[in-house]
């Protein structure tokens, strides 16, 4: 209970000291900040487009960030979900290219391409962990850089569009592999439902199963957990599985849900934006679809400042960087400060020191 | 011979990033935030120069930046006992996203540049002169770095207290050693050297400012600390060595064409070969057979890296 108020100020004095830091970037700039703010909001919930937008933007956020819960708990920083994204959405392109039949049939192969497709991609700095002891942040980043690469590849070379050869994009997918929309709006019910489901399903995991103890065991201390009979290896190969999985998933919706064809960027930067969701969330399932909302509002309405007020779009990811930061930092200063004046229990730390 | 002086040229802001890095995580604290970091000092010294016309100020101001960050993982890592790898991925986010937000009005400008300055007397030392002495100040300072930086961890007392920090920090700290304030300023040194790396880049190798310009530099940082085996000698051969390939794989390109997004992936598809290589057996063994080079071929990283000391 005091955890709980105490975390909440530490969160409320974090806000509060994100918009101030906000406030003062948009005066630096010359910008009306108030404006700059009405149009954050506009852009991001002012009609119901824009709100598809939003919620489009949340979808690979919340499926990455719930796959990052799992990799956190086994104490590994798959970093590299990014390029799992970037996999997963070339896995999907590639079976909507190539798929023929009903539409129902042509989604569900781009979902499983995309999905196998992420998790082999995982599995990589798994294996590369766990046989070599390479560290999956290096790894995890390089690939995610290969990744890209395969997709300008592709793009530019044996999926380029007829006579040109351009990085705007591959030719739109056939009719058939697109995700079914609301009316006109580019808002898919049923990703929104899978999203949810995962978050909801790593919740579970991670709460209420022996696999959940058993990532736990590995994530606080390998070599006991190893004495204990926990295949190690193994289960942090599993981690990263699941979590490439789901950052498949989350390529999968972003390749035949939002862009309908293969881009450069295809993975939009969500995979190291859901790192910043699972350190705000301090590492807890039910906090991640609330505040993976806020960040994809905060994205989704920053467009709009670059095309109204020619204010940089860089300025969202400026945002939630120091709204993690001052999260992290009051944490830590909370915490140390407890354990100046009583002895605190040791585990009570602070967020961001859990893996 | 030209081939030779373009790969030392552009392997220079390689060196300051690693050699930096090297030096803060010899004494125990990892600075994730490097590929941020380059960059925004990359930027912020282009913006000061630029406003200055002066490429001192420039370099000055990319060193109080990124000494600025170097000084936030320092704080929150030693006295806040926060993940080092937490804040440091912040960091990394943040760093980059302000370098492009304050970035957007530079972008294409022309600025200063580091003027050429051949080394009287040793830039006539045939072949030598040419590839290593026909540069600027900023090449000439990463030799010296990697030199001084050797002499320093090897051969001098405080060099020896700096490992002692990021080894054995209990025992440092028995002998009288200031465990966490000598963390605290060898993370700043390591910051200043990341700044010198942005600024190199953007006031010398490259000359401007865009988007990426430090091309994921201090990824490629990070993973030659730990294939450098956190040696300053390793660590700059392992930069030019690969400056050596990618300047290779260059000349390739220009045959064939169609080469050039396998040429992009190339530093990535290296790093990954080249840390699992170090991570074998049998290059962990190599030191144990090469008693006298076991410092050069170790592969093992500070033992108190990333760790917290805290005095009891």
């Amino acid at each position: 209970m005091i955890a709980m108020l105490r975390r909440s100020r530490s969160v409320l004095v974090s806000l509060a000291l994100s918009f101030a830091v906000t406030l003062l970037l948009l005066i630096v700039v010359d910008a009306p900040p108030f404006d700059a703010l009405r149009l954050l909001w506009e852009g991001s919930f002012g009609s119901d487009t824009k709100i598809a937008d939003t919620l489009m933007a949340w979808i690979p956020l919340v499926l990455a960030a719930a796959g990052l819960l799992v990799t956190f708990r086994a104490g590994l920083w798959n970093i590299g979900v990014e390029g799992q994204i970037v996999m997963g959405a070339i896995g999907a392109a590639w079976a909507a290219r190539e798929v023929g039949g009903p539409s129902w049939f042509v989604i569900l192969a781009a979902f499983v391409a995309g999905v196998a497709f992420g998790t082999g991609w995982a599995l990589v700095p798994g294996a590369l962990r766990t046989r070599f002891g390479v560290h999956e942040i290096f790894s995890g980043v390089a690939l995610f850089f290969v990744a890209g690469g395969l997709a300008i590849y592709l793009i530019i070379g044996p999926w380029s569009r007829e006579g040109i050869a351009s990085t705007s994009g591959t030719d739109p997918f056939p009719d058939a592999s697109w995700l079914p929309t609301v009316g006109r709006l580019r808002l898919s019910i049923p990703a929104i439902v899978i999203a949810l489901a995962a978050v909801a399903g790593v919740y579970v995991l991670l709460r209420g199963t022996r696999y959940g103890l058993r990532l736990k065991a590995v994530g606080r201390n390998p070599a006991s957990a190893f004495l204990m009979g926990v295949p190690t290896s193994r289960v942090m190969l599993s981690a990263f599985a699941v979590c490439g999985a789901l950052g498949g998933v989350a390529g999968t919706v972003q390749a035949i849900g939002f862009h309908h064809k293969l881009v450069p960027s295809i993975s939009g930067g969500y995979g190291f934006l859901a790192i910043l969701v699972v350190l705000l969330a301090g590492f807890r399932a039910v906090w991640i679809a609330p505040i993976a909302l806020f960040f994809s509002a905060i994205l989704v309405g920053s467009t709009q400042l670059s095309l109204r007020l020619q204010i940089d779009s860089s300025l969202a990811g400026v945002i939630q960087g120091v709204l993690v930061l001052f999260i992290l930092i009051t944490g830590g200063w909370q915490a140390r400060r407890a354990l100046r004046t009583a002895a605190a229990p040791a585990d009570t730390l602070s967020v961001g020191t859990e893996p | 011979m030209n081939e030779l002086a373009t790969i030392i040229a552009t392997a220079t802001p390689l060196v300051y990033a690693t050699i930096g890095e090297m030096i803060n995580e010899k004494a125990g604290v990892i600075n994730l935030s490097l590929d941020g970091s380059i960059l925004l000092s990359a930027m912020v010294g282009f913006a000061a120069a630029v406003g200055s016309g002066s490429v001192i100020v420039g370099f000055l101001a990319a060193m109080v930046v990124s000494m600025a960050i170097a000084a936030l993982v320092a704080f929150s890592s030693i006295e806040l006992r926060l993940n080092q790898i937490a804040v440091g991925f912040v960091l990394f986010l943040l760093a980059r996203q302000l370098a492009l937000f304050f970035g957007d009005p530079y972008v294409g400008r022309a600025g200063p540049k580091v003027p050429a300055w051949d080394v009287p007397l040793l830039a006539d030392i045939p072949f030598l002169g040419t590839v290593l002495f026909q540069h600027n100040v900023s090449v000439y300072g990463s030799y010296l770095l990697v030199i001084a930086t050797f002499f320093y961890l090897y051969k001098t007392r405080p060099g020896l207290a700096l490992q002692g920090v990021g080894e054995r920090p209990e025992a440092a700290f028995a002998r009288g050693i200031p465990v966490n304030r000598l963390r605290f300023v060898y993370t700043l040194v390591g910051g200043a050297l990341v700044g010198v790396a942005g600024a190199s880049v953007s006031l010398d190798q490259i000359a401007g400012w865009r988007e990426n310009l430090t091309t994921n530099l201090g990824w490629i940082a990070l993973a030659f600390v730990i294939f450098g085996g956190w040696h300053p000698f390793r660590v700059a051969i392992a930069c030019y060595v690969y400056r050596g390939l990618l300047y290779a794989a260059g000349q390739f390109q220009e045959e064939l064409p169609e080469f050039v997004q396998v040429l992009n992936t190339l530093p990535f598809l290296l790093m990954i070969f080249m840390l699992t290589v170090v991570n074998t057996q049998w290059f962990r063994r190599l030191g144990d057979t090469h008693p006298r080079w076991r410092n050069f071929l170790a592969s093992d990283p500070p033992s108190a890296i990333g760790t917290v000391f805290v005095r009891e």
